[in-house]
Parts: structure tokens; C-alpha cells; sequence
């Protein structure tokens, strides 16, 4: 079983080969059929796989599949070969399973649109391209997934670009990430010159044994390879391309901007936990990148009114808490918390992708309300993934994932109470801005007709990922609630276990009760001013301080005109200045020199035969005299 | 026979040969400037003959024989040129084919 590991990112490359081929001149049902198939074919060979792997697990918990040489260059041969490990199957599980889904939801929703097949054939290669990155047994591999899906990111960004404004987003986001890929290619640079190879094993294996730990070369290799994290994922100081990428069909916000390409961040630093646990600054960086990030976006997220911005800052802001998880050496929990992130952070863009699919293409939430009746599915499972994202305990998955964050943020041996406390006020900050959002959408007046109704190919979607968010969390029962946790205990295979402090059950289980206790009072807050007719929120943002605060939270912290003025200005008025190229002046020169030549010599060209006579009795004469008298 | 010195014939050759330059420099009519590049041609054949008498070798002369072939070859061609020339611009000034310059 294991054998047909190759096929699983095959398929939806071929489909993607097929459909950019000859995708506009097929029907939509094949289509449809390659499209969504693919995918599906994909999710069902990696169920089956992981089931093997999980029944008889092979030597050492791990797979490799060598395909063949992809580069031969003295020492330097990395291969085309896929890791099979307990880290590489969660990811390749989410991103199939609910890259599945998500395809088959966008079957109805991309209906009228007229780039139907270029819309699938992106989104397949995306999804080969993930499954490269999370697949890849060497870091080569990897890159060429991270660059893949980074394109994919880009082209669907731009999807709609016939709009400047969307292409516009689409090169941000393209630049913006790129920054941060350059500083992992200088890491990669970096790792080969120290250990000869690209492959991962073999460099956490000889990391552990060549570098000491707060050596200068681990701590350079990890903030290197943080920095690519930082901008693929979303986080301070990268994040600002993110909220911008929801120019892209909301399909494309659900798989890539939430579930799984940005988590590729957090993906990469899971999987070289090594370098990062012998650079100890470092790790902490990432739990403090993952603090700040996600108090400043959740901030954000409370004052925006367009209904994928705020998910988009709940993205980012959750993403901040798996890198949390990250730096306090808490790897499960991180994975666990993507995990049940991509369940209902895909959800909730799906949800609101039918919301804004049945208000006339309206994104801005207080156009709309009162949508609770008329759309029950939909509005059902949204409060589902809005519960789990908010966190509400002991039902929903979210709970028990940002629970062990927080828990970890506190206990383990790289936590403090700071993180901890960040990551609380965390909390209330999303259990608030989450159900804002629930109860301006879906209470209130119906302030517009509802024009489509979804079908079953929006609901069978909504309906499973409404399910896996609830009870997904299941799989990693806390200590003080019977600690059932398979999933953990998968993942140790692959990753290392957390270095907390000892706590009774007592402890853990008062540390649970304020975090739920601090979620929900957030919800509670949200009931009071937005489900009740209130007068607060209108009030605070036309207080000079309150209207301050809210202007600023809405310009996500100012960091798009900090960014404009620090680097974008300056570059354009230097582009400018710089015109005609400095560089390009000596070949100017060059040029010049040329025509004057040619201009002086084209003089002597008189046509007459008594000039050119002359000329040659002069050089006669000159040239005997040089030989007569040197 | 009393011979002439080798110093005179060449400087009789150098002397010709500069009248044949500044004739063809100063000189606009095309028949002219070809008389004094006969008058060139002339003088160079005399610096061989007067070589040739110098070393008692054949070489000379057998040069100037060269060169009166060319002269001739050179004439009938050069004449074709002045026939051509007067029929296009009705005059023999060389100046007035200027045409092709760059």
C-alpha cells in the first residue's frame, strides 16, 4: 500500500496537466469530474495509506520513496523521494480531505463563472504542489512545493484579473511572501554548505551531533528559516498580504489563505523542530512573533466590516497561536490546533462564501443580517465553525487544540506567564470578534433578498466540515479529561514530545475552566453588543479615543502605510530618480562614442575623386616617412 | 657608353612622379587627372629601367613591360569612364560626380 505513496500528488498534477491542456474545450461536467475526481482520488489513497501506515507502521516510523535522482551534481544529489512520517500524514490527510471538500464546493460555486477549468486546473495544481511541500524527504523538495504554491497562491489570488485591484493583490502577496522565501533560500544556502546535503533526516541527524546548542550557525539557520516561515504563514512582520489575498473566490481564500498553504509555515518549523530547539532565542522569537501576531490581527479582526477580512485576520491571528505552540516547544499541539484550524477556519470561508453568494456577491456584514431562517444550513454549521473558533469548551474542537496551546504556553519549560497571558487575552479577543460577526450576519433585520439557495454540492461540504470541527478535537482528549490522545501519541513518532513542568490535574483542570470561563465571556460580550440592540460599539467608535483606536485597528495596525512609507515610497521615488539606468549610462557612453566616430567619418565621405586621391598621397607620404626615418 | 648616374634617373623618376601627383590633385578635368596618372605610371617604369641598368638585370625592363600593358589596359577603361561621365553630366569635371557620398 505504502508503494502507492507516488500516485498520491501524481493525480492532481495529470488532472491539472489535463485541465490546462484541454479544459477549455471539455464540458463542465468533465470538468468537474477531473477536477473534484482528482482530488478525491487523492484523499482516498491517502485515507488507505495512513490506514496502512497506522495498522503495521514500517522500521523507525517512516517511509521513503525514492522515485529517481533529481539532480546529479558531484555530492549534491537530492532526489525526487517522499517522507512518509506521522507529521507528513496529518498534513497530507488535511490537505486532501478537506481539499476535497472544498473542490466539490466550489463545483456550484464557481458555476457562472467563465474560467471554470482554469479555476480547477490551479486549484489541482495547488494541491500537488502541497503535497510536494509536505511529501518531500529533502529540502529541495520542499522549496519547489513552497515556490508551487506560492504561484498557485498568486495566480488565484488574481483569478478575477480583469480587475486591477485584484492583480494589484496578487503581486503583494507574491512580494511580500517572496521576501520571506529568499531569507529561507539563504537558509537552505546555509544548511548545505554546513552539512553537504538537503535532505531533512539526514540534517536534524547531524545538526544534533555537529552544532552545539546557541551556536551561531544553529541560530542563523533558524532565523533564516523563520523568516521563510514568517512570510508564507502570515505572521508579524509579513502579515500584510494576507488580508489583501482575499481579492481571490472564496474557495481559494477557504484552501490556501486558511487550511493549508499558509500553515506551510508552521508545517517547515515542526519539521526542522531540531535546528529550532538548538537555537533557543530562536524558539522563543517564534513564541513571541506568535503572541504579538495574534493579539494585533485579533484587534484587527474586531473592526473590520468585510466578512473575509475578518476571517482573514481570525487566520492570522490563529496562525499566531500554532507558532506559539511552535516556540514553547509544544510541536502536537501546534500540528493539532492546524489541524482543527483548517477543519473550521474552512468551513467558516465556505459558510460565508454561500452567505455572500446569497447577498448578490455583498461582502461587507452589516449589509446583511437576519440570515438565520433563510439559510439554516448554512447558518448551523457556521455557528459550528464559529464555536470552535471562538473556542467554546468542551464541544468543540477548537477547544481543546487552543487549550493545549495556552496550557503548553504556560507549563512547558519555554513558557512564561507573558505568552500565556497574551494568548488568553487572545482568546476573548476571538470569542468576541467571532460571534460580532455571527450576530451581525445572521440576527438582526434581513436587509437584503436572498438570491441563491445552496445545493448539496455547498452543503455536503458545510455539513462534514461543520462535523470534523466539533468533534475533531476528540482525538486529543487534556490529562484532566481523561487524556485520551491518539493523535498525540501518533505524532511523537515523528516529533518531539514537550519539556514541561509537572502540574496536578487540579492545576491543569483551573487552568481550562479560566480559559473557558475568558472565551466565553468574549461570546457573552459579542451578545451584548451586537445581538441586543446596543449602543456601545456606535458610541466608542465616535469617541475621539475609541474613533482613534478604531481607525487604527481597521488599517490592521497601520502596517500597510508604515510598510508604503518605509519601503514602497522610497523604492518608487528611486525607481524613478533612477529612470534612465546609471548602469545603462556607460553603455550610453559606448553608443555616443560610436556615433561621433561615425559622424567624423562620414564627413571624409566628400564623393570627390581628387579628395580621396589626396588622402591616399598623404598616407603614402606619412607612411614612407615613419619607414625612412623610425 | 658613358652612364648616367643612378642618383639622376631616379631623381628624373621622383621628379615626374610628383608632377603626376599634383597634377592629378590639382587638376579637375577627368582627362588630365589620367595624363598624369599615365605621367605617374611613366615615372615609376623609369625607376625600374634605371634599376635594371644599374644591376645589368632584365627584371627592370621586363617590369616596364609589365606596367605598359597595365597603362593601356588602365586607358581603355579610364576612357570608357570619360564617355560615360560626359554623357551623364555634359561636362568633364570630376567634382560634378559627387553624387554618392555618405
Amino acid at each position: 500500500m505504502l508503494d502507492l505513496l507516488w500516485l498520491v500528488p501524481t493525480i492532481p498534477f495529470l488532472s491539472f496537466l489535463f485541465l490546462a491542456l484541454f479544459g477549455a474545450r471539455v464540458s463542465r461536467r468533465v470538468v468537474q469530474l477531473f477536477g473534484v475526481g482528482s482530488v478525491g482520488v487523492s484523499a482516498l489513497l491517502t485515507i488507505l495509506i495512513s490506514l496502512s501506515f497506522i495498522g503495521a507502521p514500517p522500521e523507525g516510523h517512516a517511509y521513503t520513496q525514492t522515485l529517481w535522482t533529481w539532480i546529479g551534481v558531484g555530492e549534491f544529489s537530492p532526489g525526487v523521494a517522499f517522507h512518509l512520517d506521522a507529521l507528513s500524514i496529518l498534513m497530507m490527510l488535511v490537505v486532501t480531505v478537506v481539499g476535497f471538500f472544498i473542490h466539490l464546493y466550489s463545483v456550484e460555486y464557481m458555476a457562472d463563472d467563465e474560467g471554470y477549468s482554469r479555476f480547477f486546473a490551479y486549484m489541482n495544481l495547488f494541491v500537488g504542489m502541497m503535497l510536494m511541500l509536505v511529501m518531500g524527504d529533502n529540502l529541495l523538495l520542499l522549496y519547489l512545493g513552497w515556490e508551487g504554491v506560492g504561484l498557485c497562491s498568486y495566480l488565484l489570488i488574481g483569478f478575477w484579473y480583469k480587475d486591477p485591484v485584484n492583480g494589484r493583490a496578487a503581486r503583494k502577496a507574491f512580494v511580500v511572501t517572496r521576501i520571506g522565501d529568499t531569507a529561507m533560500a539563504i537558509g537552505l544556502f546555509l544548511l548545505f554548505t554546513q552539512f553537504g546535503t538537503l535532505n531533512i533526516q539526514a540534517i536534524l541527524q547531524k545538526a544534533s551531533l555537529q552544532w552545539a546548542s546557541g551556536s551561531g550557525y544553529a541560530v542563523a539557520a533558524a532565523a533564516l528559516l523563520l523568516g521563510g516561515a514568517v512570510g508564507k504563514s502570515a505572521q508579524l512582520p509579513l502579515q500584510t498580504w494576507l488580508p489583501d489575498a482575499m481579492a481571490g473566490p472564496t474557495p481559494v481564500s477557504a484552501l490556501i489563505h486558511a487550511a493549508t498553504m499558509v500553515t506551510a509555515g508552521v508545517y517547515l518549523i515542526a519539521r526542522t523542530n531540531v535546528i529550532f530547539t538548538l537555537a533557543p532565542t530562536v524558539q522563543a522569537i517564534v513564541a513571541v512573533i506568535g503572541v504579538l501576531t495574534l493579539l494585533i490581527a485579533g484587534f484587527t479582526a474586531l473592526t473590520q466590516r468585510d466578512i473575509k477580512r475578518v476571517l482573514a485576520y481570525s487566520t492570522i491571528s490563529q496562525i499566531g497561536y500554532m507558532f506559539l505552540g511552535l516556540g514553547v516547544g509544544a510541536y502536537t499541539a501546534a500540528m493539532f490546533h492546524f489541524m482543527t484550524h483548517a477543519f473550521f477556519k474552512a468551513l467558516l470561508f465556505l459558510g460565508a462564501g454561500a452567505v455572500i453568494l446569497a447577498q448578490h456577491h455583498e461582502q461587507d456584514m452589516f449589509e446583511m443580517g437576519g440570515l438565520k431562517d433563510k439559510l439554516p444550513v448554512t447558518f448551523w454549521t457556521f455557528l459550528a465553525g464559529s464555536a470552535a473558533l471562538a473556542a467554546v469548551p468542551l464541544i468543540t474542537a477548537g477547544f481543546y487544540s487552543k487549550d493545549a496551546i495556552l496550557w503548553y504556553s504556560l507549563t512547558s519549560k519555554a513558557g512564561s506567564t507573558w505568552l500565556w497571558i497574551g494568548g488568553i487575552l487572545g482568546a476573548f479577543i476571538t470569542g468576541l470578534y467571532t460571534f460580532r460577526m455571527v450576530f451581525i450576519t445572521f440576527y438582526g433585520e434581513q436587509k437584503m433578498e436572498v438570491e441563491h439557495h445552496p445545493t448539496n454540492t455547498i452543503k455536503i461540504p458545510l455539513i462534514v466540515l461543520g462535523a470534523l470541527s466539533l468533534i475533531g478535537g476528540f482525538v486529543e482528549m487534556p490529562h484532566s479529561l481523561g487524556g485520551f490522545a491518539p493523535l498525540g501519541h501518533f505524532l511523537h513518532s515523528a516529533l518531539p514530545e514537550v519539556q514541561a513542568f509537572h502540574h496536578g490535574i487540579g492545576t491543569e483542570l483551573l487552568f481550562q475552566l479560566i480559559a473557558a470561563v475568558v472565551s466565553l465571556s468574549g461570546i457573552y460580550l459579542a451578545y451584548q453588543f451586537y445581538y441586543k440592540p446596543s449602543d456601545v460599539p456606535a458610541s466608542v467608535a465616535e469617541s475621539a479615543v475609541g474613533g482613534g483606536f478604531q481607525r487604527f485597528f481597521f488599517s490592521g495596525w497601520g502596517f500597510d502605510r508604515l510598510y508604503d512609507i518605509l519601503f514602497v515610497k522610497p523604492l518608487l521615488w528611486f525607481s524613478r530618480v533612477n529612470k534612465r539606468d546609471a548602469v545603462d549610462a556607460i553603455y550610453r557612453m559606448i553608443a555616443y562614442i560610436t556615433q561621433g566616430f561615425n559622424f567624423f567619418f562620414s564627413r571624409t565621405q566628400t564623393g570627390k575623386v581628387r579628395f580621396y586621391a589626396a588622402g591616399i598621397a598623404i598616407g603614402a607620404v606619412i607612411t614612407i616617412a615613419i619607414v625612412v626615418f623610425l | 657608353m658613358a652612364s648616367i648616374p643612378i642618383e639622376h634617373g631616379l631623381m628624373l623618376a621622383g621628379v615626374l612622379f610628383s608632377l603626376g601627383v599634383v597634377g592629378l590633385l590639382v587638376r579637375r578635368n577627368i582627362i588630365f587627372m589620367l595624363l598624369s596618372i599615365e605621367i605617374m605610371l611613366n615615372s615609376a617604369g623609369l625607376a625600374f629601367i634605371v634599376a635594371g641598368a644599374r644591376w645589368g638585370q632584365p627584371d627592370g625592363q621586363v617590369m616596364f613591360m609589365f606596367i605598359l600593358a597595365m597603362a593601356a589596359a588602365e586607358v581603355a577603361v579610364g576612357l570608357a569612364l570619360v564617355l560615360l561621365l560626359y554623357r551623364q553630366f555634359k561636362t568633364l569635371d570630376v567634382d560634378s560626380a559627387s553624387k554618392m557620398r555618405g
